[in-house]
């Protein structure tokens, strides 16, 4: 392999090497130091005159005396089953002092698209235990359900409780997890690996490392290792794979860097006009293959700039992905963990992996039905402000009060918290009792026959309601007599376990 | 340039060729070669399939829809000579196809799940044979786009094979028989030879023989569409929506539910999980109107966000060019695109590779009249060719509706306001609504529909003639509601005047009952006409009869505990709706007389 020495250019992260053979594009590129180190590249853009290499670790110590090889492959990611409970860097390589992985096979990093045709309707549902994605915005396997975050909300805690959590209900495999850091702090870093070694999660993770003083160019190609790995142990050895790719943010800072540096006409903000493609590359490969087993189910993590949701990284991965979920400061300022906004987040998955046979059947109704008095209720608020309470009327009061009881008793749960999906539609249930049946206009008359009925007597059993609710669900009963609810069996499994929580 | 089509394309191949110079992504530039503009070129060793965008000097831009990681400088390019064209003949329907018409099926066949590059698929099954029944007749004399003969495509679907644009003559040989797309089935002047296939290049719309206003139509079963912002057969529509605002679902509604006789369906540039719901969802539909798969009158064509991005620009043009064929066959075709703003994206990305001056927001200066042109290719026509029936007059439509992605939900984005100012109808969702779950979650106040009008004496003859002066009625209270909504606010809603509380309540009413429509119940999912009549005239009595309570000095606190109304909202969810309907009204006539007493 010819060696050149006849760089040109050296500009932020790129190499310009003149006079070579022909070069393929996208090609691995190694490049030898004077002081004797190495580093990696790839070839971005490739002519008669010039070749233009983008170097992973940074072009510091770089000289126009540098050696620089041109590999002939594209980067490739050594795999093998091995792989499990290993940390390594953005690059692939082991940090974590244990023995180099010894390959089965090398695989393209950047992977195909699946033929839209031989996908697999994802529609298994996923449950995580935290009551605001398993009813308001499920998640099914094969979704990529990115969360929109911002500085200094506990976005990690809720991708671990997730991580920790996560099952198909009826399954005892658990998932695969492969975790992908991108410019993350040291800090955060060892908050991940404390998690993974106490739950023992460790053994089914593969951890990707590129923190936030590694090379930022390197960033570029960890989801796409990570992703690699997921691929194998997913569509070559049938498992279900869970896919955390922390921060997207960073990843697409590191994109325009190279854009800038490359001195191309930038699109929004400043990011490059390509960004949308880049993310679809790297989001569509979550999903499932018709006829293989395994799975990929991928959560990104993104801290939205300014908690601006309009700006373009989570513009352009919301209509990418399969829906979001939202962060809120304003729940997480109130003290409610985990602060997930459900107004904003959505699961356009939901539809598939919920219902009779899969979750329960009234879950879409309930949903929609909590939706739509949570939403009212918070706009309630505003008005509030201005009017007073006493100026409400008797609905929108309850509405109020909806509203305040939903965060407190139904997004509010504990950490280590795991609630089933019947619990939580249980504790909706329970809310939506304080409103009266006929204002529940999404949901069936045959639902509310089966489940409004039933627990009927939760304001006596000692719940957490405060007094007022509690009287003013007992006059709603006074006032309607003729709503004789045949008291079917009520399933006092369900009871206790709603209790303990409490 | 039809004769050209004509041939097929490995007589000219060989003929030019180039090397490659340069390689940064899709776009790539070769040296030496020969080309028009559009010219289809095979790029590399792997014969990558690739368009010519540019031309300067001695070099030729070429946008390549594969992946061009590992070319290199020097390989050969080759230029096919022909424009980028679709294959129109029988097995277009029931077909899944990416952007530049390859049949997804086929390539899982060849290549397997992942799509790998340098794959090569024809468009239509050349080895299969239809039965082919002539209908023109031996000395018949014909032109560009009268009907030869036909083919049963699909059970109930006929497929007429038409003379080619630019040919014409005389028959001098025709049978029928089983035939392959590829064989002759006529010969005209004895030497033209007419086979089931065309082919047309995409960015060239089908011609013509005039262009009519439309008048009718196009009934989707949902009652915001149909009620208050119809869209004509042949007209245009846009869905601009932020992402989360149910643009996918109202889109796949539409394609389902819509009385086109052909829907032809491109994902472009979406998310390949939703792409898999239309795949997987599709072929299990029944069509309402005949119970049979619904599959049968549609063509999807699917290239999801991570494939090739000049494929994508592509696959809008593949689209109409299909409708069109069908079109011309008589037939009305509605064509959804979802989105246009991936589309777009395309095309920016693709003109900032060429380093071309950017306009707005990095996207070409060219986009808007991309976009008119694109949308002027829908419309309601009369086709080429002799009228295929002596009693009715041939006749067919293009029916557009263009999903539209603003970054941000923000309308003021060049993609949207490209697209409002060619298209006749605004449906705009609203990302509020659909976080209160109210779906479909168009937006009552800022949509609109330019057809209301030309639309009013079909809606009078078919429906009703109470349908107009009830649509406007009902338009009137959604919108005093809005300027209310801005009181309550402020005071609440007890301190309004009565009347005005009513208003409030017919308005919930209307949102509730009529607007709302769940995709995903069995009965909701499609609404005809005469129901949704039926409901817009019981909610209006109600408002009738409430105004009259007070009138007569009803209190409006016992107005609006009326219990009945709130039954309207079960007739959604039954088939049996007229019966449970009259059953309402009578209740409340009832309710509200012993009010008065």
């Amino acid at each position: 392999m010819k060696e050149y020495r006849t760089i040109k250019r050296i500009a932020g992260p790129l190499v310009f090497v003149e006079k070579t053979e022909p070069i393929g594009y996208a090609d691995l590129v190694r490049i030898a130091l004077p002081d004797g180190t190495t580093k990696n590249g790839q070839v971005l853009d490739t002519s008669d005159d010039i070749v233009v290499v983008q170097v992973f670790e940074g072009t510091r110590g770089i000289d126009k005396a540098s050696g620089v090889k041109f590999l002939g492959e594209t980067i490739k990611l050594p795999v093998s089953e091995d792989m499990l409970g290993r940390i390594l860097n953005g690059a692939g390589k082991p940090i974590d002092g244990g023995p180099e992985i010894i390959p089965e096979k090398k695989m393209d990093i950047t992977g195909a698209a699946i033929n839209p045709y031989s996908r697999g309707p994802p529609r298994d549902f996923i449950q995580t235990g935290i009551s605001t994605i398993d009813a308001m915005n499920t998640l099914v396997r094969g979704q990529k359900l990115p969360i929109f975050s911002g500085s200094g909300l506990p976005h990690n805690e809720i991708a671990l409780q997730i991580a920790r959590q996560a099952k198909v209900v009826g399954q005892q495999e658990k998932f695969v997890v492969i975790f992908a850091a991108m410019g993350i702090t040291n800090e955060e870093a060892q908050y991940f690996m404390r998690d993974f070694e106490e739950t023992g999660a460790l053994e089914r993770s593969v951890v990707f490392l590129n923190l936030a003083d590694d090379p930022a160019v390197e960033r570029l190609i960890t989801p796409k290792m990570a992703l690699t790995a997921a691929e194998y142990f997913a569509y070559e050895k049938d498992m279900h794979v869970l896919v955390i790719l922390t921060d997207m943010t960073n990843y697409c800072e590191s994109l325009r860097e190279i854009g800038a540096a490359r001195e191309e006409i930038p699109g929004r903000r400043g990011y490059p006009g390509y960004m949308y493609t880049d993310l679809a590359t790297i989001y569509e490969r979550a999903g499932m293959v018709q006829g293989r087993k395994g799975s990929i189910t991928q959560f990104p993590i993104l801290t939205m700039i300014g908690d601006d949701i309009t700006h373009p990284i989570p513009d352009l991965t919301g209509y990418i992905t399969e829906g979001q979920i939202v962060l809120s400061r304003e729940l997480h300022r109130k003290n409610v963990y985990p602060p997930i906004d459900v107004l904003p987040s959505l699961s356009r998955l939901m539809n598939a992996g919920i219902g009779k046979g899969k979750t329960r059947e009234d879950h879409k109704q309930v949903s929609d039905q909590m939706y739509a008095n949570y939403a009212e209720g918070r706009d309630l608020r505003g008005l509030v402000a201005i009017v007073g309470e006493e100026a409400l009327s008797e609905r929108d009061k309850r509405l109020l009060k909806f509203a305040a009881e939903f965060e407190d008793k139904f997004v509010r749960q504990g950490r280590r918290e795991d609630r089933t999906i019947q619990g939580t539609l249980t504790i909706g249930w329970r809310m939506l009792k304080a409103i009266p049946r006929d204002e529940l206009t999404r949901i069936s008359p045959e639902m509310k026959d089966k489940y409004y009925g039933k627990e009927s007597d939760y304001v006596n059993e000692g719940a957490p309601a405060s007094a007022d609710v509690k009287a003013e669900a007992k006059a709603e009963k006074r006032e309607k007599p003729a709503n004789k609810e045949p008291k079917k069996a009520a399933k006092p499994k369900q009871k206790q376990k709603t209790k303990k929580k409490k | 340039m039809a004769k050209e089509n004509q041939k097929t394309e490995s007589g000219k191949e060989g003929k030019d060729k180039g090397v490659l110079y340069r390689i940064a992504g899709p776009v790539v530039v070769a040296k030496g070669l020969k080309a028009r503009m559009y010219d289809v070129v095979r790029v590399g060793n792997e014969k990558l399939m690739g368009e010519v965008i540019q031309i300067t000097d001695d070099k030729c831009v070429i946008q390549v829809y594969e992946d061009t990681s590992g070319i290199k400088p020097g390989e050969p390019v080759t230029n096919t000579g022909l424009p980028l064209a679709v294959e129109l003949g029988p097995g277009l329907l029931t077909s899944i196809y990416d952007g530049i018409q390859r049949p997804l099926p086929v390539l899982q066949k060849k290549v397997g799940d992942f799509i790998s590059r340098g794959v090569y698929a024809d468009g239509l099954d050349l080895h299969k044979k239809w039965e082919f029944k002539a209908i023109a007749r031996k000395g018949d004399s014909v032109k560009g786009g009268d009907v030869i003969g036909e083919v049963e495509e699909t059970q109930g679907m006929v497929h007429k094979i038409m003379v080619p644009p630019s040919i014409s003559g005389k028959i001098t040989d025709i049978k029928s028989g089983k035939f392959t797309v590829e064989e002759t089935v006529a010969v005209i002047d004895g030497k033209k030879e007419i086979m089931m296939m065309q082919k047309w290049p995409v960015r060239v719309p089908r011609p013509n023989k005039k262009k009519l206003a439309p008048e009718m139509p196009l009934i989707t079963g949902q009652r915001i569409f149909d009620v208050l912002f119809p869209l004509a057969k042949g007209g245009t529509a846009a869905i601009p929506g932020p992402f989360g605002a149910g643009k996918t679902v109202s889109q796949q509604q539409l394609a389902k539910w819509s009385d086109a006789d052909i829907v032809v369906y491109i994902g472009c540039g979406e998310r390949g999980n939703e792409m898999t719901e239309v795949l997987t969802e599709f072929p299990h539909l029944i069509d309402p109107k005949n119970g049979r798969p619904l599959m049968n009158r549609t063509v999807l064509i699917a290239n999801t966000s991570n494939m090739p991005v000049a494929a994508r620009e592509a696959s809008v043009y593949t689209g109409i060019t299909i409708a069109e064929y069908f079109r011309d066959m008589g037939y009305s075709v509605s064509l959804m695109a979802d989105s246009t703003s991936r589309w777009a994206e395309a095309m920016r990305e693709i003109s900032s590779r060429l380093e071309e001056m950017p306009g707005e927001e990095g996207y070409p200066a060219y986009l808007s009249t991309r976009l008119a042109e694109f949308y002027e290719r829908a419309g309601r026509v009369i086709p080429l060719g002799k009228a295929y029936n002596e009693k009715e007059a041939k006749e067919g439509s293009v029916t557009i509706i263009g999903a539209v992605s603003p970054p941000g939900g923000d309308f003021s984005e060049p993609v949207t306001q490209g697209t409002l100012r060619v298209t006749k109808t605004f449906w705009a969702l609203d990302a509020k609504l659909a976080q209160r779950r109210h779906f479909p979650s168009i937006n009552w106040l800022i949509s609109y529909s330019l057809y209301l009008d030309v639309l009013e004496p079909w809606f009078a003859q078919n429906v009703s003639a109470e349908w107009r002066p009830l649509v406007d009625k009902m338009m009137t209270i959604l919108q005093e509601e809005e300027k209310l909504m801005e009181i309550v606010q402020l005071v609440g809603s007890d301190a309004l005047p009565e009347k005005q509380q009513i208003v409030l309540e017919v308005a919930r009413m209307i949102r509730e009952f009529m607007l709302q429509q769940n995709a995903y119940h069995e009965v909701d999912t499609f609404c005809e006409l005469k129901k949704s009549y039926l409901m817009m005239k019981i909610i209006m009595h109600f408002s009738d009869l409430a105004n009259n309570a007070l009138d007569k000095g009803a209190r409006i606190k016992d107005i609006l505990q009326i219990r009945s109304k709130n039954k309207i909202a079960d007739a959604k969810f039954t088939k049996q709706h007229e019966k449970l309907l009259a059953d309402v009204q009578k209740e409340m006539n009832a309710d509200f007389d012993r009010l008065i007493k």
